[in-house]
């Protein structure tokens, strides 16, 4: 083991040196490129031994990716924002196929208007597609979740290829320090990929990715491709729990910071949180019970877990990332969805923020915990709200003054 | 890596000894049966007739890569009439499939991890809307990388699972669900056939070919020929469609002739670029004779002969072979 600082790119793609993949299918888009340029270099310094193939498209790099997983090798890719969705046929296609590809989404805001920094309406998109989804905060997290996607998915209960999540710029580029263990111990922990289910040899003619007729058989291998992701939820804490025994780093399916003995709790996913701790921090200075709920697992959704983790608080804000057009935080539909029936529940208040990669500042902060005590006294959760400070207003009202439309 | 244009090793065996294999009749068209009847294609389907004879020539250690179309049905779970392996992909992108496999497949063998007599040939099966249209950018990649593999086109001039309707391929004039002739646009189809054989070979791919269901010979010894070389080898073979193409489905073989022997249809191969036309017709039938038989020219005919347009094919059937210096 050694101590790097790396930034976000460069733990995804030691993840994937040590987790030993065969073949990488890539296809540039920023903020996703410098992963794909190193694991270039490593391979062309023969430190590293896949074989790595410029796509068309990334509908052909998801193809290629789970065409070489179906085929018996162990895959990897990686892509973001437009190349997600240039690539979105393949990606029920591929979960179909259940071959257990891992994939880093370098998450950054969709286009129209086209833009380079992050939001998870990009990965969220993704969210039905059968591909189980890893959202990370730090740097070490990418490295560890990578090793840790490929034993999940290559879990013969799970079968089904996983995406790991980080933010563009802030994570992607951003160095932290970052503990790279030993191939030997990573072995140790991912054994070689040796399918029982889906390969192509001479000697046993295999048909994948077969034709249905009718509704009968389609559902049912629907239905076995979400109980396979509700397997995952058990199988994850067992893949959890023996990363922490090789490697002492512990990642649950949510981490809860300062979540105990707090009433109010914030719900947020990926890098921000850590803006979302340090906020937590000053509230607590401030004499408000404040906690935060950060969700690392978002497929298969852990509801147990969250459920347990919230249901008897007294008010829970999400701050989604994300805006679904016309309804409003998706995250803030899902956790709403698992409260619903549970006797005790606390008050739910959703916050759109950071979309297109707007800071959250800690004033925002601050506005949206007084927002989540002031709810609970008078037991009334309000709308969605969509964050958006003074400041910000004044200088888009410049901007568009400029384009003519002041 | 390979280079362009690399050559298989063949324990000494040159090209001449390769083309000295070839077949010289029908009676010489192997036996075996490597795709087994009872498909859901409709009768007649030229396209599966077709594929049935490359079928024999490519032997049993392949993996078909197909694309969204007629025969995507040829595989219903859990049904398939091949011997060998299968993967069916989406609309755009089978060659891209074919690249994950070779490179899974080779890296497997490298590794140790794979016995190399597990090896298989990579074969892409698609139809015309496929590969004229929207898998050309996968295509082009593909030969581009010089990836080991064979394309099988079956050209049925439409988008033929959806219902007959206009694809990149499908010929000036020609009646489809979305080109009707009616008042305003009599004609059908205004658009020319694109060239795919051409578009193909400017990437000058060591093996492309035209193929026909009815020159089984002619098909078999391409495929023999093709062998021979490491690199992409591709097929098109222009394939009668009952319903697509109003004719009965007894029909597909004397259409498919005709195809030829009017010069609708020219069959040839390129290696490395390099053209060569492998059957052409003594005295070229009139194209009209094609024309005239099928459903979706019959708006040429009645009510009103369009004579203009029945030139125009002829026309450019005969340019193309002059251009080639082979009107005789
Ligand atoms: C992305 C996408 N768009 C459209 C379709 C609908 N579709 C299915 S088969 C087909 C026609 C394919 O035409 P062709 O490649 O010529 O094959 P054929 O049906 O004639 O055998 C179409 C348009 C699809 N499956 N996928
Ligand atoms: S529609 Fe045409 S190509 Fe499709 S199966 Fe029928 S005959 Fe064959
Ligand atoms: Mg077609």
């Amino acid at each position: 083991m050694r101590k790097e600082m790396l930034t976000g790119n460069a733990a995804a793609a030691w993840g994937v040196r040590l987790a030993e993949v065969d073949y990488i299918p890539v296809y540039p888009i920023t903020p996703q490129t410098e992963i794909i340029e190193t694991l270039a270099k490593w391979i062309s310094d023969g430190v590293m031994d896949s074989r790595y193939v410029t796509m068309d498209s990334e509908h052909s790099m998801l193809t290629a990716a789970g065409s070489a997983s179906a085929t018996g090798a162990r895959a990897f890719t990686a892509t973001s924002s437009q190349g997600l969705l240039y690539g979105f046929e393949m990606l029920y296609a591929v979960a179909g196929w259940r071959v257990p590809l891992v994939m880093v989404n370098v998450s950054r805001g969709l286009s129209s208007p086209i833009t380079l920094e992050p939001d998870h309406n990009d990965v969220l998109a993704a969210r039905d597609t059968g591909f189980l989804q890893i959202h990370c905060e730090t740097c070490q997290e990418v490295l560890d979740s990578i090793l840790m996607a490929y034993r999940l998915a290559e879990d013969e209960r799970v079968l089904l290829p996983i995406i790991v999540n980080l933010d563009g710029f802030y994570l992607s580029f951003t160095r932290e320090p970052v503990a790279v263990p030993d191939v030997e111990q990573v072995r140790n922990f991912l054994p070689l990929y040796q399918p029982k289910h889906a390969f192509f040899k001479a000697s046993q003619p295999m048909a994948q990715s077969a034709a249905v007729l009718g509704g009968s058989s389609y559902s049912y291998f629907k239905y076995q491709m979400h109980m396979a992701s509700q397997n995952a939820l058990a199988v994850y804490k067992e893949v959890c729990d023996e990363f922490e025994t090789g490697f002492g780093r512990n990642y649950d399916t949510i981490e809860g910071y300062m979540l105990d003995g707090a009433e109010y709790v914030l719900i947020m996913t990926n890098s921000f949180s850590t803006l979302g701790k340090a906020a937590v921090n000053n509230a607590r200075e401030r004499g408000i019970k404040a906690g935060l709920l950060r969700l690392r697992l978002v497929r298969p959704f852990p509801v147990a877990d969250l459920k347990a983790a919230i249901s008897r608080k007294k008010a829970v804000a999400v701050i989604d990332q994300n805006i679904s057009i016309g309804k409003g935080g998706i995250l803030h539909s899902e956790i709403a969805s698992c409260l619903y029936n549970e006797k005790h529940r606390p008050l739910l208040l959703s916050f759109i923020a950071g979309l297109g990669g707007k800071n959250i500042s800690p004033d925002e902060f601050e506005f949206i915990i007084n927002k989540i005590v002031t709810g609970v006294d008078t037991e009334d959760a309000g709308t969605a709200q969509l964050i958006y400070t003074d400041k910000e207003w004044q200088e888009m009202g410049r901007l568009k003054r400029m384009a003519g439309k002041g | 890596m390979a280079g362009n244009g690399e050559i298989k090793e063949d324990g000494g065996k040159g090209v001449k000894d390769m083309v000295m294999e070839r077949i010289k009749s029908i009676k010489d068209i192997p036996p075996e049966e490597n795709m087994l009847p009872g498909t859901p294609a409709c009768a007649g389907c030229g396209g599966l007739l077709a594929l049935r004879h490359c079928m024999k020539a490519l032997g049993r250690k392949i993996v078909i890569v197909n694309a969204a179309g007629c025969f995507t049905l040829l595989t219903i779970y859990p049904y398939t009439p091949f011997k060998n392996s299968w993967l069916y992909t989406a609309m755009a992108c089978a060659p891209a499939g074919a690249q994950g496999i070779r490179d899974a497949l080779d890296i497997l063998i490298k590794k140790g991890r794979l016995d190399p007599e597990e090896d298989l040939k990579v074969v892409v099966l698609t139809g015309d809307g496929s590969a004229y249209d929207m898998s050309l950018s996968s295509t082009s990649g593909a030969i581009n990388r010089n990836l080991d593999f064979y394309y099988i086109c079956y050209d049925n001039e439409s988008y033929g699972n959806t219902g007959v309707q206009w694809s990149g391929a499908t010929p000036f004039a020609s009646k489809t669900g979305t080109t009707p002739p009616g008042r305003i646009c009599p004609i059908g189809s205004e658009l020319a056939k694109k060239d795919l054989f051409a578009i193909w070979n400017s990437h000058k791919p060591p093996y492309l070919a035209t193929i026909s269901p009815a020159h089984p010979v002619d098909l078999i010894n391409k495929f023999k020929k093709a062998e021979q070389y490491k690199g992409p080898k591709l097929f098109i073979a222009l394939s009668p469609c009952p319903p697509g193409w109003g004719i009965d489905s007894s029909y597909t073989v004397k259409l498919a002739k005709l195809a030829v022997d009017t010069g609708v249809w020219a069959l040839k191969e390129a290696v490395f670029g390099v053209v060569t036309h492998t059957v052409v017709p003594k005295r070229f039938k009139q194209v009209e004779e094609y024309l005239q038989v099928q459903g979706r020219f019959a708006h040429l005919f009645k009510p009103v002969r369009q004579e203009a347009a029945l030139n125009k094919i002829q026309e450019e059937v005969n340019e193309y072979w002059n251009r080639h210096k082979l009107l005789l």
